[in-house]
């Protein structure tokens, strides 16, 4: 077991060095988000709409969005040389190979969440201060489930002449279950209410990631077969 | 009597073949016969229809224990651009893990007379020198087993040197090595064993140091022209 972490943490490391030299994928996300959050905020009734109220769903939307940029990517990076088949032929295990993409983009989701969620605390006037602990609690546990299901249909979408189109197309049925207690836990503590209010959404949250980290991790290895 | 399909049409159909430790095998065809397909069921990348495949006693295709013993030379360098020769190598070692990865990733590009662009990214390399590095890559962990695609490809007369002295040194340690080539010449001079495949089967299947050169140059030709 400590060995299928340690191989996923080597090839999580290559895909962020990667990433880190090129930046073509979180520079886009980045951007995206931002653009995003401008969008919304033109588009709002602030008269209509309080920024409370408003505010969790621009976050998620966004969220969700900038994520399947970076989980494109994700599988993207191996194609032009084939890398892909020296992992496959390296003594590597399948499930290794799904987490290390898994960790990678995880981090890079969160360090979108780190520039998105003090910019919409700023475009929408929210004073997150107070809460910007529990929020990015939610935000990362949300993560890891958008990443785990992510992952895995890019995974499966790689191979595909339509992977932009596909990815999204799967994915997205998938999202849901963790946006929705995800957004209604924001906005429970955006909105000022204890966190402890918000608990049977965590829970529902945590219950989604150990079945979909789990489930897609033990399905990877099935993609794989040509 | 190990297979392949993809839909209807058998990419590799029956094939047996017997390739003992310390043999070479210089594998020919014509586009389209199966070499590559056979190759990457060898190597685990993909599974046979029906059969199984043993090289040098070793089972394939295997779990990680099996896949340790062997390196993959393909007609894809298998490379990241945005790493460096030396990152590229080490990349790979530390996936088998090597001892001392690093000092045995410095080895193998010095041995692919490498080792003086080792810090330079694989994407400001020719198609030669790249070649180079997916040779060290595949190597660097002293595989018994070696499956080679077109592993001259791009290579300069150095580099085909380097790789001809290697696989040959690797040879006479115990190795066993499958090498796809359409180069007569160059397969015939560093095999022990040479076959021609085409529509999936072996069609020819001899030791080289009893092949005649000119007939089995004919009998490759007559293929190639037929096949196509």
């Amino acid at each position: 077991m400590v060995e299928v972490f340690r191989d996923a943490w080597i090839i999580a490391r290559k895909d962020l060095t990667i990433e880190f030299r090129t930046r073509s994928a979180f520079l886009s996300a980045v951007v995206f988000a931002l653009l995003g959050i401008v969008i919304f905020y033109f588009a709002w009734d602030s008269s209509a709409v309080s920024a409370v109220d408003l505010a969790p769903g621009v976050l998620w939307v966004i969220f969700t969005f900038s994520a399947l940029l970076g989980m494109h990517r994700s599988f993207g990076v191996e194609q032009p040389d084939r890398g892909i088949d020296g992992l496959l032929a390296s003594p590597v295990a399948r499930e290794s190979i799904f987490l290390g993409k898994a960790i990678a983009n995880l981090i890079f989701v969160l360090a979108v969440q780190a520039i998105a969620i003090p910019a919409v605390g700023l475009f929408y006037g929210l004073p997150l201060g107070d809460v910007a602990l529990p929020l990015a609690g939610i935000a990362t546990m949300a993560a890891i489930g958008l990443v785990a299901v992510g992952t895995l249909f890019s995974a499966m979408a790689v191979n595909t002449r339509l992977a932009e189109l596909l990815l999204p197309m799967l994915s997205l049925p998938f999202f849901v279950p963790v946006v929705i207690p995800a957004a209604q836990a924001t906005a429970k503590l955006m909105s000022g209410r204890p966190v402890g209010e918000a608990g049977p959404w965590l829970k529902l949250l945590l219950a989604f990631d150990i079945v979909f980290v789990v489930a897609c991790t033990l399905a990877y290895p099935f993609t794989l077969e040509e | 009597m190990l297979s392949r399909s993809f839909g209807r049409r058998k990419a590799v159909d029956g094939i047996t073949l017997t390739i003992n430790s310390g043999e070479i095998l210089a594998l020919f065809g014509p586009n389209g016969a199966g070499k590559t397909t056979l190759l990457r069921l060898l190597a685990g990348l993909l599974k046979p229809t029906a059969g199984t495949a043993q090289i040098g006693g070793v089972s394939l295709p295997g779990g990680p224990s099996v896949r340790r013993r062997i390196g993959i030379v393909s007609h894809h360098t298998l490379l990241y651009e945005a790493f460096t020769a030396r990152e590229n190598v080490e990349f790979a070692a530390r996936l088998y893990r090597v001892k001392n990865f690093r000092q045995e990733s410095a080895r193998a590009l010095e041995r692919m007379h490498i080792l003086d662009r080792a810090d330079t990214p694989v994407r400001a390399l020719s198609r030669g020198l790249r070649q180079r590095v997916s040779v060290a890559r595949a190597t660097v962990h002293q595989p018994e087993v070696i499956l080679a695609d077109e592993p001259f490809t791009g290579l300069d007369i150095l580099g085909a040197t380097a790789l001809s002295g290697l696989l040959e040194s690797l040879r006479v340690s115990g190795a066993t090595i499958v090498v796809v080539t359409h180069n007569l010449e160059e397969g015939l001079s560093l095999s022990t064993h040479a076959a021609i495949m085409d529509k999936g089967r072996i069609a020819e299947l001899s030791q080289t140091s009893m092949i005649d050169r000119q007939i089995f140059a004919d009998r490759y030709r007559q293929i190639v022209t037929t096949s196509g």
